[in-house]
């Protein structure tokens, strides 16, 4: 950040809180530094803003925006915790496991996974609103030492970025159109592509789910020291504030 | 004279899983035939292949809730021989086998102070609305107390070990992933003195109960048959956990003995019958007539040779003092036997309690892989085996279970056909008391019908009567 920059300091709220910030930043930038966590699922540190997931929706001058990529302004006031947002990132969250297979009870993501965490911090304690799709996608083992299970994909595209923008590869991309869209490998499965473990791509930080899958780790890490097993999903980001 | 006629009681009750029974009864009353029938259908068998190998023993665990660590071991087992590992580490042996004792501690402390209690305390003809577990509370609440605290032990062990008290994760390919901490060792050393203490109650109890009521354990459901379970390798000796087949003959001659189980696709094959979704296993060279065994409790106080650790040793000796050490045959001993194991399993919960093994940290072995993994162990119920195979993308490809339930499927048919013919026989009337008195014969198998067709499905069973030309006559259900 240059000099400039910071003399561009200003502040706007959110949920009343202020906040500082710079231009340039996000909204969501400006909250993870102030320790105040607006919920999300697309967007991730280090990878480019994308606003796809819609988790991170918030009230900014009376416009539902996606604080991953709206710009901070300056006295602005920005609702994020509110009744009606908490119940429609709880919708979407609830979406997300009825468009795929979100087994939790056998899925070695369990206690790692970002959005069995946001539904946990969402108090999304039954997911009965909306059918389930139960679609029906093949296990992809090909390669050596990564599995693919989209089944329990949600399409945040983070592999996508990650590999593209960090990894200089393109392994991934979407295809299809609507509800039909979805992350496929570039190629016939993925022993067909470049993907190699050490792909920034391929690990577990990048991919919020059990989709991208280390062959032969599953549940070497027990039940109790899981990395939501130590918090509410968030909860880094909030301990800054106390 | 009166019609033919079919009783059908369903669902069967106090049992995991859904089953019915039916009876037919000829123009005299007598019975013709009595099944016990499975009436579900879950097919994890199939639905596991395309899985990825170090997610089934999480996966095929959800067969059950009451045993889920059974199958998560017996997985895991096959797992370790896929993953190329034939010996655990120390600390890996040792925590699975103290998961194993907390989990067959549990299931057998609920099946006889919960399921079975109501029965033996208040008689099988007791009114329907007495024979449960909190009559059991209200009538002796010591007991009732004792029950629910020996359970808590035991699912507490298995949440130490697993990480859950049902359906945990603790068992991975090779190893386990966690180690006992001091904090819990001492928690669980604080009364395990106490435990042992209530399961000599909990063993005279049923002993008492089983020499005092001579005349009717030695005809209830009573018949030879063969044993069969997994005995200690090197001495014959009971093993819970790991060990060779044994099987043994009504009269205590040998089948089979010290054959690596993973050679039991030579020794059993697996019979279909069209009016049950349970398969019915025999051994191989004894056909399907005589070759039927049971397993359990019972059938593993019959093939051990002795117990090693010394309480469940003397009383084991008892047991088989009662029929001059040949096997015992009578279906409700399945009882006595039962609290004997719970007796062993607390004195190796306290055996390795002090074993500084369980605070290792060398957890996981490693090997070179193999395509293909057979995994036994001696369930609640009794022998259970997982067979799989891996192709080389880590996918399963193949899967067969038999679970101790199927084990025993001949021999709860006819323990069903014995005592509908010795209790209903002749009888006018078929009062539900009547028809209690066969749902205590399967009961005493602790059967699980979830995990015997690997099943979906609601829990309870049902007795139902047919004419002589098979017509449905009456229907019986029950709920819990």
């Amino acid at each position: 950040m240059s000099g400039t920059e910071k003399e561009t300091g200003f502040t706007f709220t959110i949920d009343g809180v202020e906040i500082k910030a710079h231009a340039g930043q996000t909204v969501m930038e400006a909250a993870d530094a102030a320790g105040v966590y607006i919920p999300r699922l697309c967007d991730h540190e280090g990878l480019r803003h994308q606003g796809s997931c819609r988790v991170c929706t918030v009230k900014a001058g009376g416009r539902s925006v996606a604080a991953c990529t709206q710009p901070a302004a300056p006295g602005q006031a920005v609702e994020n915790e509110t009744p009606h947002l908490t119940k429609m990132r709880r919708d979407l969250v609830e979406m997300l496991f009825h468009e795929g297979n979100h087994l939790c009870p056998i899925c070695e993501a369990s206690g790692n996974c970002e959005l069995q965490a946001m539904a946990y911090r969402l108090d999304m304690t039954e997911a009965t609103k909306f059918p389930y799709l139960e679609p029906c996608r093949a296990l992809d083992a090909s390669h050596p030492d990564i599995a693919l299970d989209t089944n329990r994909c949600i399409s945040c595209g983070r592999c996508i970025r990650a590999s593209q923008d960090v990894d200089g590869k393109g392994v991934f991309g979407y295809v299809g159109r609507g509800i039909h869209r979805r992350v496929a490998v570039n190629g016939e499965n993925l022993a067909d592509t470049d993907a190699q473990v050490s792909d920034h791509a391929m690990s577990s930080e990048v991919c919020p789910v059990g989709c991208i899958i280390r062959k032969r780790v599953g549940f070497a890490v027990p039940i109790g020291e899981r990395e939501f097993d130590k918090g509410l999903i968030g909860h880094e980001i909030e301990e800054k504030r106390k | 004279m009166t019609e033919p006629r079919m009783i059908e009681i369903s669902p069967v009750t106090r049992v995991e899983g859904h089953g019915k029974v039916t009876i037919h009864l000829n123009a005299e009353n007598e019975v013709d035939e009595a099944r016990l029938h499975i009436v579900e259908f879950r097919g994890f068998e199939r639905f596991i292949r395309g899985r990825l190998m170090w997610e089934v023993p999480v996966i095929v665990q959800r067969l059950c809730g009451i045993c889920p660590v059974s199958h998560h071991l017996a997985a895991a087992k096959a797992m370790d021989m896929i993953a190329g590992v034939d010996q655990l580490t120390p600390t890996g042996e040792k925590m699975r086998r103290l998961m194993h004792y907390g989990q067959v501690m549990q299931s057998h402390v609920l099946h006889f102070f919960h399921l079975a209690a109501p029965d033996l305390l208040f008689g099988f003809g007791a009114p329907a609305e007495k024979r449960n577990i909190f009559e059991v509370l209200k009538e002796q609440p010591e007991l009732g107390k004792r029950a629910v605290l020996m359970r808590k032990y035991g699912q507490e062990i298995i949440e130490a070990t697993a990480g859950k008290k049902v359906h945990g994760t603790g068992a991975i390919p090779g190893g386990i992933n966690r180690n006992l901490p001091l904090e819990r060792r001492d928690h669980f050393l604080s009364n395990v003195d106490e435990m042992i203490e209530w399961c000599l109650d909990a063993v005279k109890l049923a002993r008492d109960y089983t020499l005092e009521n001579e005349d009717l354990v030695s005809e209830f459901g009573s018949f030879p048959s063969n044993y069969m379970s997994i005995v200690r390798e090197s001495d014959g000796a009971l093993d819970l956990y790991h060990g060779s087949l044994r099987a043994l003959s009504s009269t205590g001659d040998k089948i089979f003995d010290q054959v690596p189980y993973t050679k039991y696709h030579e020794l059993i094959v697996e019979d279909v019958r069209s009016w049950s979704y349970m398969k019915f296993p025999f051994i191989k060279e004894l056909g399907p007539d005589v070759g039927w065994y049971r397993v359990g409790p019972l059938a593993r106080m019959n093939t051990a040779s002795f117990i090693d650790t010394p309480l469940a040793d003397a009383a084991h000796k008892e047991l088989r003092a009662v029929t001059s050490g040949t096997p015992n045959n009578s279906t409700l001993a399945n009882h006595w036997a039962r609290m004997i194991e719970v007796l062993h399993c607390v004195e190796k919960i306290r055996e390795l309690l002090h074993d500084p093994d369980l605070q290792g940290t060398d957890l996981i072995a490693k090997g070179d892989r193999r395509e293909e993994g057979i995994g036994v162990i001696e369930a609640p119920r009794g022998n259970l085996i997982h067979h799989y195979k891996v192709d080389e993308n880590d996918q399963v490809t193949y899967c067969n279970l038999i679970v101790s339930t199927t084990h025993n499927n001949e021999g709860m048919n006819r323990a069903v056909k014995d005592v509908a013919i010795k209790h209903l026989s002749g009888k006018e009337q078929i009062t539900e008391g009547l028809l209690n008195h066969v749902e205590v014969a399967v009961r005493a198998y602790d059967p699980c019908l979830s995990c015997a067709t690997h099943a979906l499905g609601q829990m309870p069973l049902q007795v139902e009567l047919f004419n002589a030309e098979g017509g449905l006559v009456d229907r019986r259900s029950q709920c819990i």
